[in-house]
């Protein structure tokens, strides 16, 4: 069976700009969340992972810029830079190329401006709404920049979107369906209308995200993008790409439970798939990167889904979210969790999970190594987590690659 | 030249990213590259800055900057011929 490795990374992240940035906030523990610039007054919370100085003009050409939402715009950002990192536009034919990309809210700026003239002042819809609006765009734009021709489309999942993406493109690659695949996931949902429902549904932190801690009070909001650069080892190895990770496994399920309260089954069942997919056991996972979304409800349940799983072994299991740092980006987030389990792998550093200096790990949960600092550490395996709104399930499977 | 001719040109050069010296009033739209999804654009700039609506039938017949510069002189006059709802 061929193998998949990941040759390239890009990210646009409340943490980074770019992966170097990404890795040093990470490892360093320090927060992209931040009080919001313009927050509007009667909403809940006040924070948000924002990308800050985002320089969107600067990262797209002339024929992009009147069409590229901010969602797409961190696409072209973060994929140029994997692109650049890993050489594979040039390596191969543009049809052998998949673009495949996780997208849940679409051009919500876009969509949110043009309403609010359409709604108040009866004011006229620019013709570029619907181009810019739709979840595809993203990738529509990058395989127009890096002409490739082969499958190409945008999923959307809710949280699990980018997660999606990246275990089809994997799979497409692994059955020889495309031969390389650019892959990960773009989101921008701050705008007011978007912030005010997440607001009325009350499962934002009022203070910010702290994971699996005793005194969780919610999520905070985030958005950005990771992308991909993944191929065939042979050919990786022929090309003398250098090898940033393998992908190994990719499992999926659905709760068929309830549209917003997940249920132990299904992330349990997504990681168990995953787990086999990569011909491994449950025992050879080391690390998981966790779903982790800091709400009382996810993060109970992502913890028996655990002890499921891994049994016994889920009390001393090494588990860290990492939304503490970048923010919960909806669909994005699992395709930045995924560069932070492959920047852990690679440096044999696990990630400390952010927020429980003050009170530590929900003992009720029963994960005793929830990290609270970084760990070194060499996993022969790593889990990368996305439980959707939905009961929607993507598990990511990843090993360090040792050739 | 006028200033409706100078709007349209300036459009056209920020839509395509060229300079407005390169567009002349006989230019022809597909001389300039614009596509469909351009020339809509542009409509709808000069729609919205001149507060009138071209008709349909109009954008397609408009095959020049010239062209183009006329329609939106037409549809100026017709507006302001137009006698005001609260007179």
């Amino acid at each position: 069976m061929t193998r998949v490795v990941i040759t390239g990374a890009g990210c646009m992240t409340p943490i980074g700009q770019d992966v170097a940035s990404f890795a040093e906030n990470l490892f360093t523990g320090r927060s992209g969340i931040r009080e919001m610039m313009d927050r509007p007054p009667e909403l809940h919370f006040s924070r948000t992972g924002t990308v800050e100085d985002f320089r969107q003009a600067e990262w797209l050409t002339a024929s992009q810029r009147p069409i590229a939402d901010r969602t797409s715009a961190f696409a072209i950002a973060a994929t140029r830079q994997a692109v650049s990192q890993s050489g594979l536009v040039a390596a191969y034919s543009g049809d052998s190329i998949a673009v495949i990309f996780g997208c849940s809210t679409g051009g919500r700026t876009t969509e949110e401006q043009e309403y609010r003239k359409l709604y108040t002042t009866g004011g006229r819809i620019h013709p570029l709404t619907v181009p810019r609006v739709m979840a595809s765009a993203g990738t529509s734009l990058v395989s127009m920049e890096h002409g490739c021709t082969g499958p190409a489309f945008t999923l959307t999942t809710a949280c699990a979107s980018g997660t999606h993406a990246i275990g089809l493109a994997f799979h497409l690659v692994r059955s020889d369906a495309a031969r390389a695949a650019l892959t990960g996931a773009h989101e921008a949902p701050l705008t007011y209308a978007f912030l005010k429902g997440w607001d009325s549904l009350h499962v934002v932190s009022p203070t910010a995200c702290r994971p699996f801690a005793a005194d969780r009070d919610g999520m905070t909001l985030g958005e950005g993008a990771a992308v991909f650069a993944i191929e065939a080892l042979e050919s990786a190895v022929a090309r003398g790409a250098e090898i940033l990770g393998e992908i190994v496994g990719f499992g999926m399920s659905s709760d068929a439970h309830h549209i917003t309260q997940p249920n132990p089954a299904g992330p349990a069942a997504a990681m168990l798939r995953a787990i086999e997919d990569g011909h491994a056991t449950p025992d050879e996972v080391g690390y998981i990167n966790a779903h982790g979304t800091g709400t009382d409800v996810n993060d109970r349940v992502e913890a028996e889904a655990m002890h499921r799983v891994f049994g016994e072994r889920a009390r001393t299991l090494s588990i860290s979210s990492t939304k503490g740092l970048h923010g919960h980006a909806i669909g994005a987030s699992g395709a930045m969790e995924l560069l932070a389990t492959v920047l852990a792998l690679r440096r044999n550093l696990l990630p400390a999970n952010a927020g429980l200096a003050e009170t530590g790990v929900d003992p009720a949960l029963g994960l005793d190594r929830v990290l609270l600092a970084n760990e070194p550490a060499s996993p022969g395996l790593a889990l990368s987590s996305s439980f959707a709104f939905g009961g929607l399930n993507a598990v990511l499977a990843v090993r360090r690659f040792e050739g | 030249m006028n200033p409706i001719a100078e709007e349209c040109i300036a459009l056209i050069a920020k839509q395509k990213s060229i300079s407005p010296g390169q567009i002349r009033l006989d230019s022809t739209l597909e001389e300039l590259s614009l596509d469909s999804l351009d020339r809509v654009s542009i409509a709808f700039d000069l729609e919205e800055k001149y507060d009138i609506e071209i008709p349909e039938e109009k954008l397609g017949q408009i095959k020049t900057v010239n062209d183009m510069v006329t329609g939106i002189e037409e549809a100026v006059r017709q507006k302001s011929a137009k006698p005001s709802a609260t007179a």
